[in-house]
């Protein structure tokens, strides 16, 4: 019997073996598919408003300089809007790449390599880019005061 | 008119008009070569022929050697799916003439599945993918003495994905598919959308949990490929996307 098993095992599989790996279930891709949608949306009104306001109110493109910025940063609901826009900016680019490494990546590593590298860059750019907006000084001391918005006079 | 007719061309009447058409085949023999390589068939051809009738004149009267699946030769067993000029078809249902037959045509076992002898490709991932949305009625309590009853607009909802003939040219045209072995496919969704919307059957929430799945229907990028390749002209892109929106409903 045990011989028989062995030269059983010799006989090379005619089928593919095929497999599932392993089952992946689970409610994740539905959320960041929901997630993309949404987000979408929302992406679509802050980033018009955005362009809007820093690009056609009152003189428009030229009205931008450190003055300008400061002054929006200044005020809490610009700073809510960009660290919003920041936020759902990152992490709908980040889920697309990630789905576009998913279906291009074949390997486990080379997935492995990009999606690192991936999250590396969205760490960076969320992080400075929410210490940025919340540690903005409008007024840095020693600035000429004619660069300056004309609240830090005051 | 009729009289015309007759009296022009008594003797061409019924007659088909023949031509020669010249058909790359991918040939793929692992006890030859590791590598498949193209050949080119010419071959006398009706302007009724199709694919399948040329491929078959090959096997027949030139090279016995060439491999390929076909089973009932009339688009409704999906034994013969190929990839035929780029595109997935079934070689019984392509006419020869309207693939311009002025040029090669090329033919090619369909992508994304292991291929075992020239147009014969292993199907059994495909087929392990549809075992395991469970294709068949799923019910509870007592047996009923008679028919289960269901109305002609219950029986619409679903009549699209009835259409199947689990051929592959869906799945092996996807390509999410051809990187990724391990999703489930246009076809296993297809089949699981047709009970899923059955009123008869209560294991929906079972498929949909299977299809929630990394490799389920989140994968699809409807690209489309798909509904572009079946040839009993399911929409299959938009079963796909009805899962997707019973999933989202279950879940909010």
């Amino acid at each position: 019997m045990a011989n028989a098993t062995t030269a059983v095992a010799k006989v090379a599989s005619p089928r593919s073996p095929y497999a599932r790996r392993k089952t992946t279930r689970g409610n994740y891709e539905l959320y960041s598919w929901v997630f993309m949608r949404a987000s979408g949306v929302v992406l679509l009104v802050l980033i018009f408003g955005h362009l809007f306001v820093n690009l056609m109110v009152g003189e428009g493109v030229h009205a931008i300089d450190f003055a300008f910025v400061g002054g929006k940063w200044s005020n809490p609901m610009w700073q809510v809007w960009d660290l919003l826009m920041l936020w759902l900016a990152m992490i709908h680019g980040t889920n697309g790449v990630r789905t576009i490494i998913n279906d291009y990546a074949t390997r486990d590593l080379t997935r492995g390599i990009l999606k690192g590298l991936l999250l590396l860059a969205f760490t960076v750019v969320v992080v400075l880019g929410t210490l940025v907006i919340f540690t903005f000084d409008a007024c840095p001391a020693d600035a000429p005061a004619e660069l300056l918005a004309s609240f830090c006079t005051a | 008119m009729t009289a015309t007719l007759e009296a022009t061309a008594p003797s061409s009447a019924g007659e088909i008009p023949s031509f020669t058409v010249t058909l790359r085949v991918r040939r793929f023999n692992p006890e030859v070569s590791e590598e498949s390589t193209w050949e080119d068939f010419t071959v006398e051809a009706h302007g009724t022929d199709r694919v399948l009738d040329a491929l078959h004149k090959i096997k027949w009267d030139m090279d016995g050697s060439l491999t390929f699946r076909r089973s009932c030769a009339h688009g409704v067993c999906g034994s013969d799916a190929v990839r035929i000029n780029g595109r997935n078809r079934l070689a019984c249902k392509t006419l020869l003439k309207d693939v311009n037959p002025d040029k090669p045509i090329t033919v090619e076992p369909i992508k994304g599945l292991p291929v075992i002898k020239d147009l014969v490709v292993d199907m059994e991932p495909f087929f392990a993918s549809y075992r395991e949305i469970m294709p068949f009625l799923i019910t509870t309590g007592n047996e009923p003495s008679k028919e289960r009853y269901q109305s002609p607009e219950d029986r619409a909802r679903f009549d699209d994905t009835t259409k199947c003939i689990l051929c592959a040219a869906c799945t092996s045209s996807c390509p999410v598919f051809w990187t990724d072995g391990q999703y489930f496919g246009p076809a296993a969704i297809v089949n699981a959308h047709r009970f899923i919307f059955d009123s008869r059957d209560e294991g929906g929430s079972q498929r949909l949990e299977i299809l929630n799945d990394k490799e389920g229907v989140w994968r699809c990028r409807t690209t489309f490929n798909c509904t572009e390749a079946c040839p009993r002209g399911i929409e299959v892109t938009k079963a796909i996307q009805e899962v997707k929106r019973a999933m989202i409903t279950r879940a909010f």
